[in-house]
């Protein structure tokens, strides 16, 4: 590990000693939050016990179908929205701005069009993050040098073939930041939905533990959630900087 | 060390007369359209490549050099004449031509050894031949030690190497080199350069070679044309007359200084026209 990630190691487990530290002395009301070694016996509980299990699986499957959207479809768009400049040049200030919109308030309409249920929280995730990988996908394709473009005419390459062996890998480190960052929206999206659209899902147990009163349950739920979203993103920046590491000097 | 021009029978251009490549009346004009604005960036130029001869092509700025690689290479279409490569007539990249690129074209995501059989893979030559082959031109051009590397993981003069193996193991016929040292310091490039001509004697391949720098175009090649200001024609043709077996070392004979010193008499000229300035 690099200097910088001990250092980083170091400020979590420091802040984490000092919440311990806070909610033992009674700095901290037990009633508002619980010391990090209770949620952690919280959630080895919950998971023990399986009682949620069908919760967490729906909810992880909803992020992975809401990225695999999003990355798919907005690699595509973003695609043709590359090789159609005049499209371009009208989009892009939109796609530019589309992150200042709160994309929860459209909610309703996705209640009266799919109903409450897994429907309606993919496609707020999908809205979500679908324009991450737009973007995404527009700056990795606007990076391919010329000159590879050039090679692949003097390797006498169809369009087809360019576009697999030349364009695909020389975007890809752009394409796979827009991927990570799909992921972290859609994680966000889901979680974040399941709270006013769901009857089930990891989001609406921590609000349902919310509303019973059952700090237990809640604290040791939000800790799985900080738990999945860091492993995720720890995984997909390995491979992230492994791609960007072959980027040129 | 043989003298330029000591043993005229050894001169390669004499060995290789016949034509390998022949452009007549090539023009290129950009926004050739009724609509577009017109750029007059080349021509007419009437060249004969010989077979097995090496070429240089000096110009100023902008005169229209890469135009003419581009043109020969079939990568762009000539607005009037005709390209002619080993007797057809030139439409898209043909067969047997090889080109060396300025920027850094190798592939960032595959190691050495995989940009180099890029080519072969992608011709469908049996795995045996494309080993043979590529082990071949990894040590011919000093790579060995690299193959497992990463483009990223080299210096610049080093992807050029990559990119020149790249192009060899595919054992163009014609191969053409667009200021492919145009990045490196000048000792790699005579360094380069040794390289090139012992490429060149290898392979019995045409070279093309453009160039901004008078030394290199004098040192490598036979024969060196001399661009005008755009729209570039050639306005000279020098014939170096050195041997066939060269090497960096010529550049302290008199001679060499006497072919580059006639190259910038043609060229100062031309050089101060694309400036905007006259002598």
């Amino acid at each position: 590990m690099t200097r910088e990630g001990w250092i980083r190691l170091g400020v979590v487990l420091a802040a984490t000693a000092a919440l311990e530290a806070l909610c033992r002395f009674g700095a901290i009301a037990h009633t508002v939050v619980l010391a990090p070694t209770e949620m952690t016996i919280s959630l080895w509980r919950i998971l023990l016990s399986g009682e949620y299990n069908a919760d967490i699986l729906l909810t992880l499957r909803n992020v992975l179908v809401s990225s695999a959207i999003a990355v798919g479809l907005g690699f595509a768009l973003g695609a043709i929205i590359h090789a159609l400049p005049r499209v371009r040049g009208a989009v892009e200030p939109l796609l530019a701005s589309y992150y200042s919109i709160p994309t929860f308030m459209f909610y309703p309409i996705f209640i009266v069009i799919f109903g409450v249920g897994s429907q309606a929280i993919i496609a707020i995730a999908v809205l979500l993050s679908i324009v991450a990988m737009i973007t995404s996908t527009l700056t990795g394709l606007d990076r391919i040098p010329p000159v590879l473009r050039k090679t692949a005419r003097v390797f006498r390459m169809s369009p087809p073939a360019r576009a697999v062996l030349i364009d695909l890998p020389a975007a890809a480190p752009y394409l796979f930041t827009g991927v990570k960052l799909s992921f972290a929206y859609a994680l966000i999206g889901v979680i974040a939905s399941e709270f006013i659209l769901s009857g089930a899902g990891i989001g609406y147990s921590i609000a349902y533990a919310y509303n019973n009163f059952s700090n237990q349950r809640m604290y040791g739920l939000m800790l799985l959630v900080i738990i999945v979203a860091t492993a995720a993103n720890t995984a997909l920046d390995a491979i992230d900087r492994r791609l960007q590491s072959r980027l040129r000097r | 060390m043989i003298r330029a021009g000591d043993a005229p029978t050894t001169r390669s251009a004499k060995a290789a007369n016949d034509v390998h490549a022949r452009l007549t009346a090539v023009t290129r004009i950009y926004g050739a359209s009724p609509s577009g604005a017109r750029l007059h960036a080349l021509g007419p130029i009437d060249l004969d490549l010989k077979r097995g001869e090496f070429f240089a092509v000096v110009g100023p700025s902008g005169c229209g050099k890469s135009t003419l690689l581009d043109v020969l290479a079939g990568l762009a279409e000539p607005t009037e004449g005709e390209v002619v490569f080993e007797g057809q007539r030139v439409r898209g990249v043909p067969d047997g031509i090889g080109v060396v690129f300025q920027e850094d074209a190798s592939f960032s995501w595959l190691t050495v050894r995989d940009n180099v059989a890029f080519g072969l893979r992608r011709a469908g030559v049996d795995a045996a031949e494309t080993a043979r082959r590529v082990d071949y031109a990894i040590g011919f051009m000093g790579l060995r030690e690299f193959a497992r590397a990463y483009p990223a993981q080299l210096s610049g003069g080093m992807r050029q190497r990559v990119c020149i193996a790249r192009t060899l193991v595919l054992q163009p016929r014609l191969i053409l080199l667009d200021e492919p040292f145009g990045s490196l310091d000048q000792q790699t490039r005579l360094l380069m350069g040794d390289e090139l001509l012992r490429l060149w004697r290898e392979t019995k391949a045409t070279v093309m070679l453009i160039t901004h720098a008078l030394d290199e175009a004098t040192m490598l090649s036979d024969r060196v044309g001399v661009m005008s200001a755009r729209p570039g024609v050639f306005i000279d043709f020098v014939e170096t007359g050195w041997p066939r077996e060269r090497d960096s070392r010529i550049v302290s004979d008199p001679h060499f200084g006497a072919v580059t010193a006639r190259l910038w008499d043609k060229l100062r000229v031309e050089s101060l026209k694309s400036m905007g300035t006259t002598a």
